[in-house]
């Protein structure tokens, strides 16, 4: 035991003494919080928008007052012609536009139907596709209040948002940071110090020594788990404090999902430490089959639902995915276990199978 | 110049020589291209749906086909039950769940005026809101639908009242939109002009990075220190052979984007290189200026790959800039990606010319002029 302990010591000094690398566990996390809550954002607001008004008549400033009112809209020029709008839309000072026809409240005081177009910039569709339905929406509410007598059928959608009602991107990316934040600590850096060790040669060292070898793995694994579980909290914290980000589940629940998680990230880490001899190989192993997958393929970004199905299946595999749907659904749907029993069966699988293989590995190689 | 000219040469031959970086500088890039176009999608499709039908009539069926035939939603479940809806929201088998009331078709043929729910799962915030709208779209479709074929009657019987018809409102606004720029909404076409920028910038960063590093690893750096070679001749050698590939990535890259997402190139391709030549100066000082930083390979990898994320998240590559914190927008200012995503979008997709892009363009030179010559002081200073 006191051994584990020295063991133990020895690693914390390592992680403490390098202190580029601990400014960079320490950091990442608290950046990503803040770059993730403000930056990652797609809530469309503020939308740049040009007029093209021919011939300006009572109903025309109408609507065009309406769009100033809506909150969503800053009108950044009036045209004349259409023909100047293409300017606008290269350059990115709009964002969208709405032309009306000349004549436009003759024709509607004639009876005739008005045209008023909607052009967005598309670049981006799902700007582009809210941009148009927040115009339409604009210029119907006009439409509406301006004929009491409803001839035309409406149908008034009630809209309830679940789990999130005011939509706060921020909600969204905090399971995913956890799951990022323990695949670094747990897998890249655990990786890097096992096949440290083994580089500089004092791996053979600490065979000969009386340590058993689960006793060199936890001496070695254990230090890293604690600054796993420091960055976790700290990032819950901020993203409590600075963003409100609810907590409506079981923290139990949440913690000992996070555990298996952890286990299974470790798992990862032994598991590619054992199979490489180089600390620039293990990295790029930790980067290309740990972090990327957990950036890209867990749905912690990027809906899984709209990949391709090659993507879809590879994301089976990946244990991030799972983490994040049950650490979401603990946090914003607040469901227990009674709907979460398959992911969280998915994830001890994962996390025995990978416990097996990475004790093999490492008893193979102590054997060799 | 014969100096730079052999130097720049030896690396070139580094490059070719070396499996693994040319592995790095030709197939990474396709791959990345592959994978990321298809992963990096916030495209919203066949949005899984429940459907609670408690008025089975005509209209209530009509809402549910047009619903299913927009290529926005799939009907997953469907049943008279809100409690089995609930469960399958709260199970995440679907994403909304559209519940039309008994009265539906009365209510539409009494009084023109029906109510629907939508409850979207807005977990996914943002996702919430690209739903809503396209439902609000299928419904007010239909809606219009509903109301041209059960106004025509009263339109014909008002016709005698022509001037008061018109008084009351009869005559609409009839409203139309379009999309500029990706009129099929295509996803791939707003993200590949933009991943072929974190591709460039990987390659000029990252490499040049690593690669002067790797010369202070092994101590040749010091070699040619003590050569005739000035720092400036050995910079300009050092960094010549990366432009040129970042170039090539760049053509690389295109031509896969083109042949295989279709991605348009409306623009001409003369501007969008000349941007690159001159962005990737700044990618590569920067890359240089990392490489004063460091003492190991390893290190300049790490150093590298934290500053590509915070670059990356900031630039506009995957959300778009008008979406963040207002004092977010100001500091991305700050970020030469976000200024070369802006060029490459507005000129592959948009079709921008030179004084379109002018702003931007001049940002890039200033960026590239400081970064630059800070690095090479730095440089300098370093090993003087």
């Amino acid at each position: 035991m006191t051994a584990l302990l020295g063991l133990l010591r020895k690693e914390v000094y390592h992680i403490l003494r390098d202190r580029r690398t601990l400014v960079v566990i320490i950091a990442l996390p608290v950046l990503q919080v803040i770059l993730f809550g403000y930056a990652i954002r797609t809530d469309v607001d503020h939308v740049r928008l040009a007029v093209v008004d021919p011939t300006p008549d009572p109903v025309t400033l109408a609507i065009r007052s309406r769009f100033d009112a809506a909150g969503v809209f800053r009108t950044v020029a009036v045209l004349r012609r259409t023909d100047a709008l293409e300017q606008f839309f290269k350059r990115g000072t709009a964002q969208g536009a709405v032309a009306f026809e000349p004549g436009f409240s003759e024709h509607l005081a004639r009876g005739l139907p008005a045209r008023v177009l909607i052009l967005a910039d598309a670049t981006e569709p799902n700007t582009g596709s809210i941009v148009q339905a927040y115009a339409a929406a604009v210029i119907q509410g006009y439409e509406r209040e301006q004929r009491q007598a409803g001839m035309r059928v409406r149908i008034v959608p009630d809209l309830r948002m679940r789990f999130n009602p005011t939509r706060e991107s921020s909600n969204l990316f905090v399971p995913g940071l956890m799951a990022f934040v323990l695949t670094i600590v747990s897998s890249l850096m655990t990786a890097i110090s096992l096949t440290r060790e083994k580089e500089t040669g004092t791996m053979e060292a600490l065979l000969v020594s009386p340590l058993r070898p689960w006793q060199i793995i936890v001496g070695k694994v254990a230090p890293y788990l604690v600054v796993g579980f420091i960055s976790v909290v700290g990032v819950i914290l901020e993203a409590r404090l600075a963003f409100n980000v609810p907590l409506r589940g079981s923290v139990t629940l949440l913690l000992f999902e996070g555990l298996i998680f952890i286990l299974v990230s470790l798992s990862l880490g032994i598991l590619i430490s054992a199979r490489t001899s180089s600390q620039r190989v293990a990295m790029m192993g930790a980067l290309a089959g740990t972090l990327l997958p957990t950036m890209l393929l867990s749905g912690f970004i990027f809906p899984i639902e709209s990949m391709p199905w090659p993507l879809r299946a590879i994301s089976i595999v990946v244990p991030a995915r799972w983490f994040v749907l049950v650490a979401r659904s603990i946090m914003l749907k607040g469901v227990g276990l009674a709907y979460l029993w398959p992911e969280t069966l998915v994830l001890l699988a994962m996390a025995l199978v990978l416990l097996a293989a990475s004790t093999y590995s490492f008893n193979e190689r102590l054997e060799s | 110049m014969r100096r730079i000219l052999f130097l720049a040469w030896a690396e070139v031959l580094h490059v070719v020589r070396d499996r693994a970086t040319l592995a790095q500088v030709l197939v990474v890039p396709v791959v990345q291209l592959l994978v990321l176009s298809n992963a990096a999608t916030l495209r919203i499709a066949n949005t899984p749906t429940y459907v609670v039908d408690l008025d089975h009539t005509s209209a209530s069926r009509g809402l549910m086909t047009r619903f299913s035939a927009s290529g926005f939603f799939r009907v997953a479940g469907q049943s008279a039950s809100p409690a089995l809806a609930n469960e399958a929201l709260l199970r995440g088998d679907v994403t909304m769940v559209l519940t039309i009331p008994h009265d539906f078709e009365s209510a539409i043929v009494r009084t023109g005026l029906a109510p629907i729910q939508l409850t979207i799962n807005a977990e996914k915030g943002s996702a919430a809101g690209i739903v809503q709208s396209y439902a609000s779209n299928v419904v007010s479709a239909y809606a219009a639908e509903l109301g041209g074929t059960m106004q025509r009657p009263g339109r014909v019987a008002e016709t005698g009242t022509g001037e008061q018809g018109a008084v009351r409102g009869v005559s609409r606004i009839d409203v139309r939109t379009r999309s500029w720029y990706n009129p099929t909404l295509n996803y791939k076409h707003y993200m590949v002009p933009g991943i072929l920028v974190a591709l460039v910038t990987l390659i000029g960063t990252l490499l040049t990075a690593q690669n002067i590093a790797r010369e202070k690893e092994l101590g040749t750096l010091e070699q040619l220190n003590v050569t005739p070679i000035t720092r400036g001749q050995f910079i300009a050698a050092k960094l010549l052979p990366f432009w040129v590939l970042g170039l090539v990535d760049l053509a690389v890259g295109l031509t896969v984007g083109g042949l295989v997402f279709g991605v348009p190139m409306r623009g001409s391709l003369l501007l969008l290189f000349g941007s690159a030549a001159l962005y990737l100066i700044v990618a590569l000082a920067i890359g240089l200026w990392i490489s004063t930083l460091v003492e190991t390979q390893q290190q300049a990898m790490f150093v590298t790959f934290f500053m590509m994320i915070v670059y990356l998240l900031m630039s506009g590559l995957f959300t778009p800039i008008d979406s963040m914190a207002p004092w977010m927008q100001m500091a991305s200012e700050l970020n030469p990606v976000r200024h070369f995503v802006t060029i490459s979008r507005a000129v592959l997709v948009k079709g921008a010319g030179l004084a379109d892009v002018a702003r931007p363009l001049i940002i890039l030179a200033v960026y590239g002029a400081v970064t630059l010559s800070l690095a090479v002081r730095q440089y300098s200073k370093r090993t003087a």
